[in-house]
């Protein structure tokens, strides 16, 4: 199997959705001569012409709307936000129509749109590129929101996406990109979308985190494993629908449980995680659920030394993981 | 507003306490630190001061029933509820999960996480057993780990049998006290390995001068010296000479005490209650008499005080005064030795080649075999023995004992 970088997988899978469906078509800010901002989409236009890759202005309340409007009448479209950060003027269009189209019209329309957002801290990035959305949106009932971690999952969850019947915010935390790679198969092939993952199996405590976390998680668990704490690390790949019966099962088996996420802390995502824990598996906790998220300030500062005390990394995930596996 | 009155954790290991005596009554105005209630517990009997000021407006518990640590008692109306009168934050999970509220924020040692209840409640262990596991967590909680390994320690010997019953059989219910020493004692015996040493010691003298003088000693120094004083004081001396055995066991290290807090035994009518006498190196023979009179006033009267009952560092039980003459005693959890003096008896012994009668005691140390060995035992129970032959006597000899 070849060894793709994230930004690869996800290249790769428009050009098999596009060549296997003629409805599917990409449409964004630069997304067709450029290729996309970060190459997410570069050869497409070369290949499916114009009409099916589409250069927007920057304007994405209307990339949001017209792709509603499309998706409601037939076609598949991939809606790219250059940068998550970008996505707040078309949260009318994706909350109040996307995500509800199908109550609203009592089953008449489905809106199967994807909404493409590369989002969190990368290097310096700072207040416009590198915010992290996840939690407006998996708030909202009707819409599934993805963030996968891993290239073999990026390249099979935007196809499960494309083809699924509703719409999806399909996030692509932006560190991967290049960094990232993993096996991938050429084929077609499909990771559902629902279903978190395991992946790395320990009996101390239960990691829960999701896009590049889940790589400062598992390089925590490799170091707290170096001191004989042994994290068993979820990937939770889909954060709407949750897959609740594997987060239930990873505490029961270790009774203690870590959340993790890059969010600022006050109700972001992971506090869902948490509020399930406590309602569902508490008889099985041996310790108070934690969570390692970023402070509650307005955005990720520019200046390096603030930016590092913002971000979540693998040294403050081990030490949450010390004093958690110590209480 | 109303906020309510809790049962405090009034002792170490107190987990209950009943109502002795209502010093308020509904409607009555109560000040801060006044005295509102009356608390028995196994330990001790206290007057429980006002946690706010305000009025009484409700007494939830009457007198004489017993209830848990931290389940509220009353409910006072206050003007507004000060910082630190407002009702604490549950202790995280603990208290929502049992039947039994158990002791707030203070006992770290008591809160046990829902997984440990459970897996308590399922493998019939009783959360005070629980609360006697040394615990690996934060604060020396009891984790799943601590709980799995005592069960496997434990093993399946100690449940095997259950007790069967006969006809006309009784149970006794327990009272707080016996429970409170059954649990203490079960606990020593299980977590401390227990050496024991005996020596035989010769009072003759002691007993002779005592018997001539006590009447005189009483009315000089105002107590009647008894022979525990003698013992106490020849412990004070050893200890001196032999500190490790004035100290506890941790996992970090051997914890040598710097206060001679000695613990007396005193018996009561449902079981023993081990008082302390501080700093018991700073008093002479008088003094030391002097404690012990109070203590035992105090203890019978059932009036002891927290602090009467807690800090001590090295114990001193005289099965003696029963009859016995071979006492092996358990050692109080957190200290390293137990002295045992038992009867003083006449007996035939040797002495320059001839067999004469001397009131022999039998002195015995029972001892915590991690902190130190026979040989300190053995030399410690020497230099009390040397202590209390060295006993000239005299009238005056006391002054100098």
């Amino acid at each position: 199997m070849p060894e793709l970088r994230y930004i690869d997988a996800i290249n790769q899978a428009h050009h098999e959705e596009m060549l296997r469906d003629e409805r599917v078509l990409v449409m964004g800010e630069d997304v067709g001569r450029k290729g996309g901002v970060f190459g997410a989409t570069m050869g497409l236009l070369e290949k499916f012409g114009e009409d099916r890759v589409i250069d927007t202005p920057l304007a994405e309340s209307s990339i949001a709307g017209v792709a509603v409007g499309m998706a409601c009448n037939g076609l598949l479209p991939i809606a790219e936000f250059q940068f998550a950060d970008f996505i707040h003027p078309a949260f009318d269009q994706i909350v109040s129509e996307a995500a509800r189209m199908r109550y609203r019209s009592n089953n008449a329309f489905s809106c199967p749109v994807v909404f493409r957002a590369p989002y969190g801290a990368s290097h310096g990035t700072a207040l416009y590129h590198s915010q992290s959305i996840e939690a407006f949106y998996a708030h909202v009932p009707g819409l599934k929101v993805v963030a996968p971690a891993t290239p073999y999952d990026a390249k099979g969850m935007l196809k499960a996406a494309i083809r699924d019947p509703d719409p999806v915010l399909f996030l692509e935390h932006k560190r991967m990109y290049r960094v990232v790679k993993g096996e991938v198969p050429d084929g077609d092939y499909t990771v559902p979308i629902g279903p978190s993952a395991v992946r790395r199996q320990g009996k101390d405590l239960s990691v829960f985190a999701y896009g590049w976390m889940l790589h400062e998680s598992l390089a925590a668990a490799d170091a707290a494993a170096a001191e004989g704490i042994e994290a068993e690390v979820v990937d939770i790949r889909t954060l709407a629908p949750l897959d609740r019966g594997t987060i239930l099962t990873s505490v029961a088996k270790t009774n203690r449980a870590l959340i993790v996420y890059e969010d600022n802390s006050f109700m972001g995502y992971g506090a869902e995680i948490a509020a399930l824990i406590a309602e569902h598996a508490f008889s099985d906790l041996d310790a108070p659920v934690m969570r390692v998220a970023a402070p509650d300030v307005p955005g990720v500062p520019f200046a390096k030394p603030l930016e590092e005390w913002f971000v979540v990394t693998k040294d403050k995930i081990a030490a949450a993981m010390r004093k958690l596996a110590a209480y | 507003m109303p906020v309510e009155v809790k049962l405090p954790q009034l002792g170490e290991s107190t987990y209950e306490g009943t109502i002795g005596k209502w010093l308020k009554h509904p409607g009555d105005r109560v000040e801060r630190f006044e005295p509102l209630v009356e608390i028995i517990t196994d330990k001790v009997n206290v007057e429980m001061p006002s946690p706010h000021e305000g009025v009484l407006t409700k007494v939830l518990i009457p007198e004489g029933q017993t209830v848990a640590v931290g389940t509220p008692i009353a409910v006072m109306e206050t003007a507004d509820a000060p910082a630190e009168a407002r009702p604490a934050a549950p202790p995280a999970p603990v208290s929502v999960g049992g039947s039994a509220p158990r002791a707030p924020v203070t006992a770290e040692g008591a809160r046990l996480s829902p997984v440990v209840r459970n897996l308590a409640a399922e493998r019939g262990v009783s959360v005070e057993e629980v609360a006697q596991i040394p615990g690996t967590g934060a604060g020396g909680r009891v984790t799943k780990e601590d709980l799995l390994a005592y069960l496997q320690r434990r093993g399946t010997t100690e449940r095997a049998a259950p007790t069967s019953l006969h006809a006309g059989d009784q149970l006794l219910k327990l009272s707080p006290l016996r429970r409170s020493v059954a649990q203490r004692m079960a606990q020593s015996k299980r977590e401390i390995p227990h050496a024991y040493g005996v020596i035989e010691v010769d009072l003759s003298t002691l007993v002779r001068e005592r018997e001539a003088h006590k009447d005189a000693w009483r009315a000089r120094e105002g107590v009647n010296i008894t022979y525990t004083a003698f013992f106490l004081r020849a412990a004070v001396d050893a200890v001196k000479a032999f500190p490790i055995v004035n100290s506890s066991w941790t996992e970090e290290g051997i914890l040598l005490r710097k206060a001679v807090n000695l613990g007396i035994g005193i018996a009561l009518e449902d079981g023993l209650i081990v008082a302390v006498i501080k700093a018991a190196d700073q008093e002479n023979l008088t003094g030391l008499a002097k404690q012990v009179e109070m203590l035992s006033g105090k203890a019978r009267e059932g009036k002891l005080a927290l602090e009467d009952v807690q800090g001590g560092t090295l114990t001193l039980t005289n099965p003696g005064v029963f009859g016995s003459i071979w006492s092996m005693p358990i050692i109080v959890p957190g200290q390293a030795a137990i002295i045992a003096t038992d009867a003083i008896v006449k007996r035939p012994v040797v002495r320059d080649g001839a067999v004469v009668i001397r009131e022999i005691m039998h002195l015995g140390l029972a001892f915590d075999h991690r902190i130190f060995d026979g040989a300190i035992a053995d030399q410690f129970l020497h230099r009390m023995r040397q202590k209390l032959e060295s006993f000239t006597g005299g009238e005056r000899a006391v002054r100098d004992f």
